[in-house]
């Protein structure tokens, strides 16, 4: 299997506070990976970095054999990395499918007019949301936020995607929908990093996990080893508990 | 239909407004010119301001930009190709100011277009005096009022079409990402730099125009006259006034707030200036998004509350 991502050392500091530390990790074509730790080791940064929207401090990425790090997230969008955000990005003055619209008019595809417009209600069915797509973006619910958040990363026709706590804030019921619809995702052979805390989806979702803590990479490998790491057990429940 | 209905009214206005001068005396072309003149100022600068919310003061510097340059090339560039020549003019000054500018946000953005402004207008006094030796220009060009007033006519129409046409085109999306969350439109692969500054230019380069078409109206120009803060000021609480996120907004606002300056300038000569600060601190405070929007949500509530109180029909 060949690599899609390829990161190397990748470093960030803010000021004093080095929040990502010299982190290595690969990701294969066609994985689902689970990137984990607890609140503040730097996953949502790492993320960050992928994407485009922070420039590292060090380090390198790499998508395919082409290295991505320090270029702006425009660009990199169009390499075809699409990411969902921790706290729901929607455009509020736009309509549902509007949303949709504007990756697929910038994004990969070019697509505008009627065309766009169809593609863009194909991506709200798959997420569920296609009833939606004339209403304004601000009157959704949070988690109809969160599906047409979705449904604009994937208008975007990434090879990479990369979901930021997707799952967080779902009931039981939606979260067995959101389980699936990753999953279909999947199978289409879009390569998914996501960030969760959700052990239920880690364990459903991730052939392997890596996990970082304050900032480093603990842990790195089949889910199940990852999550019985003795360094990664007590990085979420505190060392007193070791 | 109605697409087809508001581009007859479009067409209409515009030929109506076209037959003014055959009408009107010259008291009422001077004041066509200078409606005209204000209300394509204002929507060129909401074309770029209102979408972006960058609140931008260098509307003199590009308006004086288009002027002096009709007064310094009048005797030297035939007619026609001097418009060109300063839209030119105006746009590399656009491309070299917004490469520079567009990065600044917020406050910082209004504070280096006003310094824009008052630079430009510096270094064009450093030069007459210095290098030329003298400070004042006599543009002498063989343009009746009339023809001035029909080319800003022209002017206005293709500005409003412009706007019209970004409106329903994909940059025209582009611009409302960026106003709603610049990291989303990055994000969607948006280019935002280059969305801003192929709208600085347009609008740039429509003001440069207006500049440029209304400089023979003075026969004599200086610096204080053509670099005006004052006309910056304007074109901005115009707009504001009426709305810059809306095609009409910037028309609605300059109309009426233009004829109210030239009343004030007429009648209150001395106070003028304490006025136009009055006023200007009453709309954005009492409008800030603009007389459209205001009306627009009131006419809302008031349909509600008629509905509301439609006697009920008997069975
Ligand atoms: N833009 C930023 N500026 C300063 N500090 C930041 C910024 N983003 C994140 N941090 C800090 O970096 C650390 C890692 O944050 P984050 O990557 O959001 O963690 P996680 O997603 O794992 O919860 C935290 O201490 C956070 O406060
Ligand atoms: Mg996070």
């Amino acid at each position: 299997m060949s690599e899609l991502l390829t990161i190397n050392g990748l470093t960030k500091r803010f000021g004093g506070l080095t929040a990502v530390n010299a982190v290595s990790f690969s990701i294969h074509r066609g994985e689902v990976v689970g990137l984990l730790g607890p609140n503040g080791s730097g996953k949502t940064t790492v993320m960050n970095m992928i994407s485009g929207h922070l420039a590292p401090t060090g380090g390198t990425i790499a998508l395919g054999k082409e290295t991505i790090s320090g270029l702006a997230a425009n660009r990199i969008a169009l390499k075809g990395v699409a990411r969902t955000f921790q706290l729901v990005r929607g455009l509020p003055s736009l309509t549902v499918a509007e949303n949709v619209i504007a990756a697929l008019a910038f994004g990969r595809q070019k697509l505008w007019g009627q065309a766009a417009r169809t593609e863009a209600l194909s991506r709200l069915d798959e997420v569920g949301l296609a009833h939606r797509a004339d209403q304004s973006a601000q009157d959704l619910t949070y988690i109809d936020q969160k599906r047409m958040e979705l449904a604009r990363a994937l208008a975007a026709q990434p090879e990479l995607l990369l979901l930021d706590e997707w799952l967080a804030g779902l009931n039981p019921t939606e979260l067995k929908t959101g389980i699936e619809l990753i999953r279909s995702i999947q199978k289409r052979g879009v390569t998914i990093l996501l960030v969760e805390h959700v052990m239920d989806a880690i364990r459903a979702l991730c052939g392997r996990c890596v996990v970082m803590n304050a900032g480093r990479k603990i842990a790195d490998g089949p889910t199940a080893e990852a999550l019985a790491d003795r360094e990664v057990i007590n990085a979420y429940l505190g060392d007193a508990h070791a | 239909m109605s697409r087809i209905l508001s581009s007859a009214l479009f067409i209409v206005i515009v030929a109506a407004l076209a037959c003014v001068p055959f009408v009107a005396d010259s008291y009422g072309v001077t004041l066509g010119i200078g409606m005209l003149g204000y209300v394509t100022l204002a929507t060129a600068w909401a074309l770029f301001s209102g979408p972006t919310r960058y609140v931008s003061l260098a509307t003199v510097a590009f308006f004086g930009i288009g002027a002096y340059t009709v007064a310094v090339f009048s005797e030297t560039i035939p007619y026609p190709l001097l418009l060109v020549t300063a839209g030119a003019i105006g746009l590399a000054v656009a491309l070299v100011v917004g490469l520079s500018t567009l990065r600044l946000a917020g406050v910082y953005f209004v504070i280096f277009t006003f310094g824009l402004a008052e630079l430009v207008r510096q270094l064009v006094t450093w030069y007459e005096v210095n290098v030329t030796g003298t400070l004042g220009r006599y543009i002498f060009l063989p343009v009746t009022p009339e023809g001035i007033y029909w080319q800003l006519l022209g002017l206005a129409a293709i500005t409003f079409l412009i706007s019209w046409w970004i409106g329903r085109s994909r940059i025209g999306l582009a611009l409302k990402v960026i106003g709603d969350d610049e990291i989303v439109a990055a994000h969607c692969g948006i280019d935002i730099a280059r969305v801003k500054l192929a709208l600085f230019a347009i609008s740039s380069v429509i003001i440069t125009l207006v500049g440029a078409i209304q400089a023979p109206r003075w026969t004599y120009v200086e610096p204080t006259i053509a670099f005006n803060p004052t006309i910056s000021f304007l074109t901005l609480i115009m707009a504001l006034l009426g709305g810059a996120h809306r095609l009409t907004g910037p028309l609605l606002g300059a109309v009426p707030l233009f004829l109210l300056f030239e009343w004030l300038s007429a009648n209150f000569p001395n106070h003028y200036s304490i006025i136009l600060g009055l006023i200007f601190i009453a709309i954005v405070f009492i409008l800030p998004r603009g007389v459209l929007a205001f009306a627009e949500e009131n006419w809302r509530r008031w349909r509600k509350t008629e509905i509301k109180n439609l006697p009920a029909v008997a069975e």
